[in-house]
């Protein structure tokens, strides 16, 4: 055989044991071996867990809680108000009338008339232009309609859009819209919310620096296995696998340790939040935890956990060769 | 099943273990290979089980070029290549079944057959009653058994010794010894790096003898 074609000949290939049971046997047999190895450390275990889990506990915590204050927005009362200046032109009669057809509509809540006496009789009594207003011969003040949106219409944008109708109505001369303070409600849950995911970035990367950095010391405790392993033809997968296993068992560990957190610090706060709402005479419980919530944190929990392990082993295992 | 072809190995160091060594060995053939320490034993060794890859030349392993073989192929060749080493390089936190069963483990094998082949290799070393034993409670000479067993189990068809011996006293040595011809008889390829030259001048075997990297002397080269 001359060099060239030696060079071209192909290789006889390697038999590969590929038994699908044996395969799965396997998995769960590492996924157990590695749970026993973290069983074996409760307290060094534990504290890891706990730091994963105070990590993944601060951004659902506060999540929630601003989950909480949006619902709050939506649910409270007088969030806004709307005032109708009405045509002087009309009668007591059709004042009347024209809250009544508001009233009845379902994105409001109540709808509150102040005919032009009224409106007259508390001017006189605040503004202290009493006398000034005898000079009138007649009553310069319309009859003003105070309408509350109701839930549906509660938000900013539903409110100006329940406006917007309202100023298409011909008995009603004016719409003043009072949103400020639903706006800035608005504006503030939003930055919280941006903050939130900013910070649920930096404590993600830090649940993988913190399990990254178990599983290399892991790495190093166990150099001379993996050095073994090797010798008898472990494949770099398998070499992989138990330390995958630690990463996602933290990683679940510690997210147990952050449901239970939040649910304790949620408990704790219901009882003062509900005496504030009732200082407000509203009727307002803390949500906990929803499964969407909870399903979250249990799949992100160990898929950090898997994350942070495989940048750990990627860099670490392939600089141990047997010698 | 091993071919040499004028193979060449310096360390990074710049050490050279290896200056250009050939040589064959059939299958099923036996052979010593002696020198000083540094004179090349343990590259020669190592670069039949991939421990460390050829500079210069060309190594053949059971048919296959090793200086072509990809790393993710090295795993599959080492199932084939058993090695023994001085130290035996045992896992000390596992029993002695575990630590013979690991290359089949690592193989995919299941659960039977391992039991099976596990405990025929403890047979085949004289380590029956000692499978639940962890390494540490044994004597050196059972220990390295232990390495021997865990060497074969796999059914190997090269088996490499680096200084088995060189930790035992002479009788346990002349056993081990032994055990490779036995090994030898059913057919394994075996190639076994000692400087224990009066062991094995009286065994007959062929012997390869380097010095400084090169082959100074070796009783099986063609003439």
């Amino acid at each position: 055989m001359t060099g060239k074609a030696r060079r071209k000949a192909k290789q006889p290939g390697f038999r590969r044991n590929r038994n699908p049971v044996t395969w799965l046997l396997r998995h769960a047999q590492m996924a157990l071996a590695a749970l026993g190895r973290l069983a074996q450390q409760p307290l060094g275990t534990l504290m890891t867990a706990a730091v994963i889990g105070i990590a993944i506990a601060l951004p659902s915590g506060l999540y929630l809680l601003v989950n909480n204050v949006r619902d709050l927005t939506g649910s409270w009362d007088g969030g806004s108000s709307i005032s109708l200046f009405l045509n002087q032109s009309l009668s007591d009669q059709q004042a009347r009338g024209v809250r009544e057809v508001i009233a009845r509509r379902d994105d409001v809540a109540e709808a509150r008339l102040i005919s032009r006496q009224q409106a007259l009789k508390e001017f006189r009594q605040r503004s202290g232009f009493g006398e000034a207003l005898d000079l009138l011969d007649h009553n310069p003040l319309p009859a003003v309609i105070l309408v509350r949106p109701s839930r549906i219409a509660s938000s900013a944008l539903a409110t100006e859009r329940l406006a917007k109708t309202l100023e298409g109505f011909r008995e009603i001369d004016l719409v003043r819209v009072d949103l400020q303070w639903v706006r800035r409600l608005e504006a503030i849950t939003r930055t919280l919310e941006r903050g939130i995911l900013v910070l649920s970035g930096l404590l993600s990367a830090a649940v993988l620096l913190i399990v990254g950095n178990t599983i290399r010391l892991e790495i190093q405790n166990r150099h001379n296995e993996i050095e073994v392993v090797k010798l008898v033809g472990a494949t770099d997968a398998f070499i992989r696998r138990p330390f995958l296993y630690e990463g996602v068992w933290y990683g679940l560990l510690g997210a147990l340790i952050a449901i239970l957190l939040v649910t304790a610090g949620l408990g704790l706060m219901q009882d003062p939040v509900q005496r504030l709402a009732g200082l407000y005479q509203s009727g307002f419980d803390l949500d906990i935890l929803t499964s969407g919530a909870l399903l979250t944190i249990l799949t992100g929990g160990p898929l950090l956990g898997l994350l942070g392990a495989w940048l750990a082993v990627g860099r670490h295992l392939s600089r141990i060769q047997p010698e | 099943m091993i071919r040499f072809d004028n193979v060449a190995k310096r360390y990074a160091t710049g050490r050279e273990g290896l200056a250009g060594a050939s040589l064959h060995l059939a299958p099923g053939e036996m052979a010593f290979v002696t020198g000083h320490s540094g004179a090349g034993k343990s590259t020669l060794l190592k670069l039949i089980g991939l421990l460390e890859r050829a500079t210069r030349g060309q190594v053949w392993v059971n048919g296959r070029n090793l200086n072509k073989l990809r790393q993710r192929d090295v795993p599959y060749h080492r199932r084939e290549v058993g090695m023994i080493f001085q130290d035996h390089r045992l896992l000390h936190g596992r029993t002695v079944f575990d630590n013979i069963a690991l290359p089949l483990v690592v193989a995919g094998m299941g659960h039977q057959e391992i039991q099976r082949r596990v405990r025929a290799a403890l047979d085949k070393v004289d380590l029956l009653g000692k499978e639940r034993s962890h390494p540490v409670s044994l004597s050196g000479g059972e220990q390295q058994r232990v390495g021997i067993a865990r060497a074969l189990v796999s059914k190997p068809p090269v088996l490499l010794a680096d200084e088995p011996t060189g930790n035992l006293d002479p009788e346990l040595s002349r056993e081990i010894m032994e055990l490779f011809l036995q090994f030898n008889q059913v057919g394994v390829t075996m190639l076994i790096a000692t400087h224990d030259v009066a062991l094995v001048e009286r065994l007959g075997k062929r012997i390869i003898q380097l010095r400084e990297g090169r082959i100074l002397h070796d009783t099986g080269a063609p003439a």
